[in-house]
């Protein structure tokens, strides 16, 4: 379990990570996301004691990172790639790391197994693959059996077979009722993985829930109409007391799933339909505006902060440009 | 907002545990050490071994010393010069100076490429009381560049004796083979440790190096274009504490007459070093990694 209460950082003006508060649980996977430079990395390397906090407190297992005797049984860490030196062969550095820790040389060969590098074990890392730098490191994660674990943006640089193999790696870890903290940038990444969700944007959390209740609060689901006839439909449909919007191109939106409603409904009136499909809004959309809007919010600091999280955009007219500016958070 | 959803994210992912559920919890077979500094100092024996780097600098270190002291003895030994009673031993001294600077890069490289590299986060993450960190790097640096030192410099002293004998040079006494060997080595090995605590603040090898051999060299060349009358006692100060002549002293050819003498150079180095160390870890505490 990793609980951070208040969690500040703060180079000079910068506020990198702000008043951060969340409990990792174990047993399930927690996705961390947030756009590139909300301050994940900040925060992770704070858990681990590699940054001070400028104020607040993290804790693991009810302890200070420091005050963890043999740190890499309590809590693997895969930090940034190629946190290591390129002239030593991938065996060396895991037996060094082992070594400062107690951990029996043997079970190097064994990380070295699980993560598929037992074949270059003995070449210099320096020549070492994105993938397989990002496999280098997970086996440095797991090199203490750790009920702990940590992943920085595990899947960058991995290839769609290595991404698969993270995982069922990172369930496989959680269901041995381990705690998995992975950061990601990617919606559909922590969809697939995640159990659980903490978004932050701008150093700043803007979202502490289940995987299932951000799906069911955050993909709108609508009905796509488009008909020659849009004054008989909409006459129809205020009749019925089903409200629609204007998507230009003389689409119109129903919220909910509607469809069949809208056909029968159609079909009674004899209104002609051309296109009648539904829809959700994808996650990743919902992710970017939520945190969009708290870049926003940062840069014209006027903005009433209750609107926040769940402001919807009218649909209809043209995206706002949030969708430009977001990464640059 | 309107775009459809791709495909894949219609999936809905397999939660197996909904959080407020009661906490399982993984328990290691792995046995739970309680870590000291020996298991630090394990860890920095290998990771100093397993680099390349290391070879490279004690080799060039181990060449200098006895490819020079072997040229400087040959060409002593194949002039007609006379020692006058001087020890065989004072010709190592060329040898080490030069080699210091690889003593130097080596204690340098110990701390500021884990910098370079991002090792450092890997090290402070294994090990997160960073004071052991540096306790077991200049430990474990301290003894192999003692060593290597101590036996290169014994070697060459045993060369140039034989080779020297009949050339006027006098007999090393005990004191003299002590200062020349293990004094001298003593005094480089340190040279090296400040030079790694040096690595640790700068965080960035060329440039700690660079004042490094800086350190090594500047009072030295400064004092030569000092030739203003005013400035005489700066300028012999330089030359006597500078430390070149300060090595010359563990061979009893100092450069000057007045200045530290006897075991003075091995205390003076040994502050610095103190001094330089303390701030190392201050600073090391106080830093982010």
């Amino acid at each position: 379990m990793i609980e951070l209460e208040g969690l500040t950082k703060r180079y000079g003006e910068k506020v990198a990570v702000n008043n951060l508060s969340f409990t990792v649980r174990p047993g399930i996977i927690t996705g961390f996301l947030g756009p590139n430079g909300a301050g994940k990395s900040t925060t992770m390397r704070m858990v681990l004691g590699l940054d001070r906090p400028t104020a607040g407190d993290v804790r693991i297992d009810g302890k200070h990172y420091d005050e963890l005797a043999d740190p890499l049984t309590y809590i693997g860490a895969l930090l940034e790639a190629k946190a290591w030196h390129g002239g030593r062969s991938a065996y060396n550095h895991l037996l060094c790391l082992a070594q400062s820790n107690g951990i029996p040389a043997k079970r190097v060969r064994e990380v070295l197994d699980t993560v598929g590098l037992s074949a270059v074990a003995r070449k210099k890392t320096k020549g070492f693959s994105l993938g397989m730098g990002q496999r280098l490191g997970i086996a440095g994660a797991l090199l203490g059996d750790p009920r702990i674990l940590m992943f920085d943006e595990p899947v960058n640089g991995l290839d769609p077979e290595g991404i698969h193999w993270i995982r069922n790696l990172m369930k496989t870890l959680a269901s041995q009722g381990r705690t998995v903290f992975v950061s990601s940038h990617l919606m559909s990444e922590m969809a697939l993985t995640a159990d659980h969700l903490v978004v932050i944007g701008q150093g700043r959390l803007l979202a502490d829930t289940s995987m299932a209740e951000f799906i069911a609060e955050n993909s709108r689901s609508y009905v796509r109409i488009r008909t020659p006839q849009r004054e008989q439909l909409l006459d129809a449909l205020h009749d019925a007391g089903v409200p629609v919007v204007e998507a230009g191109d003389g689409v119109l939106e129903v919220d909910g799933d509607k469809s069949e409603a809208v056909g029968e409904l159609a079909a009674r009136r004899q209104i002609v339909l051309h296109e009648l499909s539904p829809q959700r809004a994808s996650l990743e959309e919902a992710f970017m505006q939520l945190t969009a809007e708290s870049v926003e919010y940062h840069a014209h600091d006027g903005q009433p902060p209750g609107t926040l999280p769940q402001q919807q955009q009218p649909p209809g007219q043209p995206p706002r440009q949030w969708g430009s500016d977001w990464k640059r958070g | 907002m309107s775009t459809p959803q791709p495909p894949t994210q219609q999936a809905a992912p397999d939660w197996h545990a909904a959080p407020g559920s009661p906490y399982p919890t993984y328990t290691s077979p792995i046995p739970v050490v309680r870590t000291t500094l020996l298991h630090a100092l394990a860890s920095e024996w290998t990771k100093i071994k397993s680099v390349r780097s290391t070879m490279w600098t004690l080799g060039v270190f181990v060449l200098l010393v006895l490819g020079i002291g072997l040229l400087t003895g040959a060409v002593v030994a194949s002039s007609d010069s006379d020692l006058a009673g001087e020890s065989a031993l004072s010709l190592g001294f060329f040898g080490l100076l030069l080699g210091s600077i690889c003593v130097i890069t080596l204690g340098v490289l110990t701390t500021a490429s884990e910098y370079g590299t991002g090792m450092i986060r890997t090290t402070m993450t294994a090990c997160p009381s960073r004071g052991r960190v540096l306790a077991a790097k200049g430990i474990v640096f301290f003894l192999v560049a003692f060593v290597v030192t101590l036996v290169s410099a014994t070697l060459i002293g045993l060369v140039h004796v034989s080779m020297l004998e009949g050339h006027g040079a006098g007999d090393p006494t005990g004191e003299e083979w002590l200062k020349g060997t293990v004094g001298v080595s003593l005094y480089v090995a340190l040279l090296g440790l400040l030079s790694l605590a040096v690595g640790s603040i700068i965080r960035h090898s060329a440039g700690a190096i660079t004042i490094m051999i800086g350190v090594l060299l500047a009072p030295l060349v400064i004092a030569l274009f000092m030739f203003s009358e005013s400035l005489k006692d700066v300028q012999q100060a330089l030359f006597e504490y500078s430390i070149p002549n300060q090595m010359s002293i563990f061979y009893a050819n100092s450069l000057s007459e007045s200045g530290p003498s006897g075991w003075d150079p091995l205390w003076i180095v040994l502050g610095v070093t103190a001094a330089v160390f303390a701030a190392a870890f201050v600073l090391l505490e106080k830093r982010d990694v």
